[in-house]
């Protein structure tokens, strides 16, 4: 096992959120090394064929995959950074040392400050026969449509009306593929509602209080049957309807990425709003062990153009606690600590806002 | 039925950001079907000549003044929700000429026919293509202008270029 150790931080993703906490703590001047399980920097970025929402500091009507290209060019020349790609993070050890696997080789970093930016994982749905082939997840219709080319096939039933399910649908319209039904089990759409009137308009029904009940097929995915719900989650009788697809694909929501912090021992609290367990932290993104910081999704599931603003935060200040960039630290956190306020404050900052609260007395009770 | 639970917008949302009689008769002129408090203002910086008032909050919705939009139709392809449109009651006796975002493939030739689609993505009427153009933001988006019969412009959002 060797050793790589010429880095204050080591930032652990390379999506939206750990791409910022680079550039931000590489432009104080600390050294930062960037690792990234996948050949390409962008994360989920890179997937991403819409128009951002936000404003011009979120990179506001580019789309995804453009701002991704923007950051990763930004990241890749910085005299700063260096970027680990097609390399994971295995796990944190003692003495702060985290060890990285490349091509079956080992390394060990011990960096002087963690940000960990590693994003989240797709829930998954049980139903009968719900490990049919043809039933996928959000995120793997989006890698083989938009990274490789393939569309998954020619009939999709989407489950989930959140921004992911309604974006997916329509990526998928726009790859020629027909998306009979979006089946919601809330009695709402999750969704931005102008996402929701676009897939609308092209003429895809959006099932609200619905839920799929079963999916048939003798090998692969032929037909699955769907119904409404009532309040308590019990079938309407009489509302069974059937669809044939090939394809049902699943976007029910995301749980954050933490391994490497309950390894590390920051203190884990579950909170409902973020999508499950995540670190205690403070306005900086300093989890309960110093020098050791979250942003994006890996800290609560939020929006992408959030994470981008976090890993800033978490960058800024990695940076400022190793004696990097101290004239600027302030301005520029409390700049970037407003742009985020001010993404939070509407009604969909709904739930950031009330699961940050559960954190912060979850933070009382635990100090 | 509403916006939150099936994604089309209700006749009551859409009258409030009807420009009024007086400016429609004017010529071309905005509609931005936009009713969520969304962490959204790209719309507002688009528009140069002051058609978008200033958000206060980055979450409010947009406020127009009709008076000072003159139709460029600028904005309809920095909306990431694709919810402006561009209408012009004084195109002919007959239609008004509509002017929506799109994209998809294929592109409709100026000049061809293709089925105009309702907000529910149902078929309504024919319409003719009057013009197409690259959005000026250069996000690959389109801008389509479409002749369509005045008594169906309040309905008609999108097309259907082949079956
Ligand atoms: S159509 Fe042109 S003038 Fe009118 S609001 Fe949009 S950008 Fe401004
Ligand atoms: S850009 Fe579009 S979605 Fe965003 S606030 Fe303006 S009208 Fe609404």
């Amino acid at each position: 096992m060797s050793s790589i150790d010429n880095t204050d931080i080591l930032i652990i993703g390379g999506g939206p959120a750990g791409l910022k906490a680079a550039l931000s703590a590489a432009d104080q001047g600390a050294r930062a090394t960037l690792v990234e399980r996948d050949p390409h920097l962008g994360g989920q970025l890179i997937k991403q064929t819409h128009m951002f929402f936000g404003s011009k500091e979120q990179y506001a009507s580019e789309r995804g995959f453009k701002i991704a290209e923007t950051l990763s060019l930004a990241v890749t020349n910085h005299p700063n950074i260096r970027v680990l790609s097609n390399t994971t993070a295995l796990g944190y050890y003692e003495d702060k040392a985290i060890a990285l696997e490349v091509d079956k080789r080992f390394f060990v970093v011990k960096p002087e400050a963690l940000i960990l930016a590693a994003g989240a994982q797709e829930n998954t749905l049980m139903f009968p026969n719900c490990d049919l082939p043809g039933i996928y997840g959000a995120g793997a219709v989006q890698t083989l449509m938009n990274v490789h080319g393939v569309v998954p096939g020619e009939r999709v039933a989407m489950v989930g009306a959140g921004n992911i399910g309604v974006i997916v649908s329509y990526q998928l319209l726009q790859a020629g593929i027909k998306v009979p039904a979006i089946i919601e089990a809330m009695p709402h759409i999750g969704a931005y509602h102008v996402h929701a009137s676009k897939v609308r308009r092209m003429g895809v029904p959006i099932y609200t209080s619905h839920t799929v009940l079963a999916a048939h097929g003798r090998d692969c995915l032929e037909k699955i049957t769907f119904a409404e719900i009532d309040h308590n989650r019990q079938t309407v009788s009489g509302s069974e309807k059937e669809l044939e697809v090939d394809v049902l694909c699943i976007a029910v929501g995301l749980t954050p990425l933490t391994e490497i912090l309950f390894q590390a021992g920051c203190k884990m609290v579950y909170i409902t709003e973020f999508g499950g367990h995540v670190a205690l932290r403070n306005e900086t993104l300093e989890t309960s062990i110093k020098n050791v910081f979250v942003a994006g999704d890996a800290g609560g599931i939020e929006e992408a153009s959030s994470a981008m603003v976090e890993g800033s935060i978490a960058g800024l200040t990695a940076a400022a606690n190793l004696g990097h960039g101290l004239d600027s630290y302030a301005v520029k956190l409390s700049e970037a600590q407003k742009e985020l306020a001010n993404l939070r404050r509407g009604p969909t900052g709904e739930k950031t806002r009330s699961g940050l609260q559960r954190l912060s007395l979850a933070g009382e009770v635990a100090s | 039925m509403t916006l939150e639970k099936n994604g089309i917008p209700t006749p009551a949302q859409l009258a409030v950001i009807k420009p009024s009689k007086e400016r429609l008769a004017k010529g071309p002129v905005v509609l931005v079907e936009c009713f969520q408090k969304i962490p959204c203002d790209p719309c507002y910086s688009a528009c140069k000549r002051g058609g978008f008032l200033p958000f206060e909050d980055i979450n409010d919705l947009p406020q127009m003044d009709y008076d000072k939009c003159n139709g460029c139709g600028i904005c309809i392809g920095a909306c990431p929700g694709l919810a402006i449109f561009v209408i012009d009651e004084t195109y002919s006796e007959q239609e008004a000429l509509l002017t929506i975002p799109w994209e998809f493939l294929p592109v409709p030739d100026e000049g061809s026919t293709v089925q105009g689609l309702n907000r529910s993505g149902e078929p309504v009427a024919p319409v003719k293509v009057v013009k197409v153009r690259p959005s000026a933001k250069k996000n690959g988006a389109m801008i389509i202008s479409l002749a369509v019969p005045k008594e169906l412009a309040d309905d008609i959002r999108s097309i259907r270029v082949k079956d």
